[in-house]
């Protein structure tokens, strides 16, 4: 198998499976019906694109192998979803603020996956970006309007990105692996990318009126396996039906 | 306007409906037309939010990634069905916040059923099998009923249903295809669900207070009874289908009468958790009460931020 | 502050060449978010090309209870059907 293609891929895919998953938990339980229907769109273009993901990693491992074996018989450490991703639904700040961080990153990084040598992934890609943009437009039209709302939307808006900004930079973390198929064409180089990344995000938190943290610590692990406390709950969530009731088909 | 006019009217407005005629919410209507027909339209509304909650229960859970988007989609779909028929009930003028009020302090009512625990995941494959059957059977009338925006609401809620009913039979269908514990899982969702199920057809015809009118104004086209033999004749054949049995005993083909016969239901049970004595009706009134709650901030940060827009425009243009 | 979203009417068509229909109505804050809610609403199962919102309060209705005077006089203006004329069958293309 070709592991670090294998690898890769997935480290695409988990993001949107975690993100689709968080997603997920607020279908029903959002400020308007309106949002709830927007917020389940963007949960089942996620979800739609980690299939797509899985169904051609799956087929690099084996002829059994299927897309639900990855998604629901890993354990935590071989997940690698960025940090960012699982952190909670705080409120409705932190939703649309690590879903507008997250959104930026995925934007730029699906534009440049499109020109993948690997004609699957960029295929994926051309596909699933015009979804991004669509959660892009959303996800920072909702900033906007946060962070330039009234006084408890900008306080609470401000809150979500400071918390949440100490995630960013490891988006742009690459594995050993991730570099070694940067230099077949496969990989996308990300560090090509980050300083456009800041400026893009910066550009939409002054719009909002939003202070752009000054903090230089970011936290990172996640794209290694090393998760958040968060994450051994969203998997208990997500794995119980395959944990509870092994070997069988749904 | 005099009664005798007012009479007039009401005799007019009448012959309308039975000629088949729509009423369209600028048109003149008896005031107890109005009021039912919030009341009806709203009700309807409210089912489909507070029926997004047990299923939703299950989407973080939901056993493959198939099955995860198609439970998604259908609890969005919920959400879609509950706008349009807010919509629809909008136009007779009163808000969808005076009607989330009406939802939140108790005043309003809602399908009983969504009172009742999503506690397997058979019980996803029951509830769309079931529930969403039962509300076909309940529903596809409703597409040529008298008012024009509940009609409209309805012929896209019913098209759109059509997979939801499919979906759940699928999860049962292989629930009951696969191993002894889930064929178990499935049997013991429909011990709980069927009940309920024909509980949703709403009290027997000689206990039910609105049929006559309903009938008169095309609210509804047959009697609680009837939709609920209905149901009961066309389920029973898939539940054989599906080989789990009925949890009926008196369930019995009359070959007479050309249905089956059933047991007595339990009104007693209906009317508790009418009533908010349900398994679950305060857990589901908090959630919404909830997500409306914990939602206004932005709400109002949504008009704050569309208001100081509109004026920088104004200024611009000055 | 207490002010509700107001409620917007959505036009969408499905395929070009084809009219914008009215399709529903929902609320949204302001124009963009309309848009983006009409897309989410309304055209999730691949309805749409295109979308107008109006907000509803910009619309302004005929009255029913005139209906009388403004259309029942159209009803017998049968001069302006086809079928109004007389000619023979045996006159084609016309």
């Amino acid at each position: 198998m070709n592991k670090e293609l294998y690898n890769y891929i997935l480290s695409i895919a988990d993001n949107c499976l975690i993100l689709g998953q968080r997603l997920g938990e607020l279908c029903g339980h959002g400020p308007t019906l309106e949002t709830d229907i927007a917020l389940t769109n963007i949960s089942l273009d996620l979800f739609g694109q980690v299939r797509s993901y899985y169904q051609y990693a799956a087929k690099l491992v084996d002829d059994k192998t299927t897309e639900d074996d990855i998604a629901f018989l890993r354990n935590e450490r071989e997940y690698v979803n960025a940090l960012l991703v699982e952190q909670p639904n705080t409120d409705f700040a932190f939703i649309m603020g690590r879903q507008f961080l997250f959104d930026a990153f995925h934007l730029m990084l699906l534009s440049e996956l499109q020109k993948s040598h690997d004609v699957t992934l960029a295929a994926i890609a051309s596909k699933s970006i015009k979804e991004v943009s669509y959660h892009y437009r959303f996800s920072s039209d909702w900033v906007r309007r946060l962070g330039d709302g009234t006084p408890e939307s900008k306080e609470r808006m401000q809150a979500a990105i400071n918390d949440l900004w100490a995630y960013t930079e490891e988006l742009f973390y690459q594995t050993a692996s991730e570099k070694l198929l940067i230099e077949k064409g496969i990989a996308v180089d990300l560090s090509q990318l980050k300083a456009s990344y800041y400026q893009n995000i910066t550009d939409v938190l002054e719009e909002s009126t939003l202070t752009i943290p000054d903090s230089k610590w970011f936290k990172k692990g996640g794209k290694e396996g090393i998760h958040s406390e968060h994450m051994g709950y969203i998997l208990s969530d997500m794995q119980f039906m395959q944990r509870a009731y092994p070997n069988m088909k749904w | 306007m005099s009664e005798e006019n007012i009479k007039d009217l009401e005799k007019t407005f009448e012959a309308r409906i039975a000629r088949d005629e729509k009423i369209e919410p600028k048109d003149w209507m008896p005031e107890k037309y109005r009021q039912t027909h919030i009341r009806q339209i709203s009700q309807h509304a409210h089912s489909e939010i507070v029926g997004m909650l047990p299923e939703g229960n299950w989407i973080t859970r939901a056993p493959s990634l198939r099955r995860k988007v198609a439970l998604l989609a259908k609890v969005q779909d919920e959400a879609g069905h509950g706008l349009y028929l807010y919509s629809a009930c909008e136009t007779l003028g009163i808000t969808r916040n005076e009607l989330y009020d009406q939802l939140h302090s108790g005043k309003a009512k809602y399908s009983s059923i969504f009172n009742y625990p999503t506690i397997s995941w058979a019980d996803i494959g029951a509830i769309g099998w079931l529930v969403d059957g039962a509300a076909i059977i309940n529903q596809v009338p409703l597409c040529n009923t008298s008012f024009g925006p509940y009609a409209r609401a309805m012929v896209r809620v019913c098209k759109e249903e059509s997979f939801h009913q499919r979906q759940g039979y699928e999860i049962m269908l292989k629930l009951c295809q696969g191993t002894a514990e889930q064929k178990e899982m499935a049997q013991d969702a429909l011990n709980r669900w069927w009940w309920p199920s024909l509980m949703m057809f709403g009290p027997t015809d000689a206990e039910s207070t609105h049929t006559e009118q309903s009938m008169k104004w095309k609210l509804k086209r047959k009697t609680n009874d009837e939709l609920r033999q209905q149901f009961i004749d066309q389920t029973v054949p898939q539940a054989e289908i599906l080989g789990i049995s009925v949890p009926d005993p008196e369930l019995k083909w009359n070959k007479e009468r050309g249905h089956y016969d059933f047991g007595p239901i339990d009104w007693d049970e209906f009317w508790q958790v009418v009533k908010g004595h349900g398994p679950c009706n305060k857990e589901r009134m908090k959630a919404r009460v909830d997500a409306w709650e914990n939602g206004e901030w932005v709400r109002d940060a949504a008009m704050a931020y569309a208001e100081k827009q509109k004026l920088k425009k104004l200024n611009k243009a000055v | 502050m207490k002010k509700d979203w107001p409620l917007w009417e959505i036009f969408v068509r499905s395929k070009n060449g084809l009219e914008h229909r009215h399709f529903g109505s929902l609320h949204a804050a302001d124009a963009e978010m309309a848009l983006e809610n009409a897309r989410d609403v309304y055209t999730r199962r691949n309805e749409g090309v295109s979308i107008w919102v109006v907000e509803s309060r910009h619309i302004t209705a005929s009255n029913p209870e005139k209906s009388g005077e403004l259309f029942e006089p159209a009803q017998d203006k049968v001069y302006r059907h086809p079928t109004f004329y007389d000619l023979p069958d045996d006159v084609k293309h016309m």
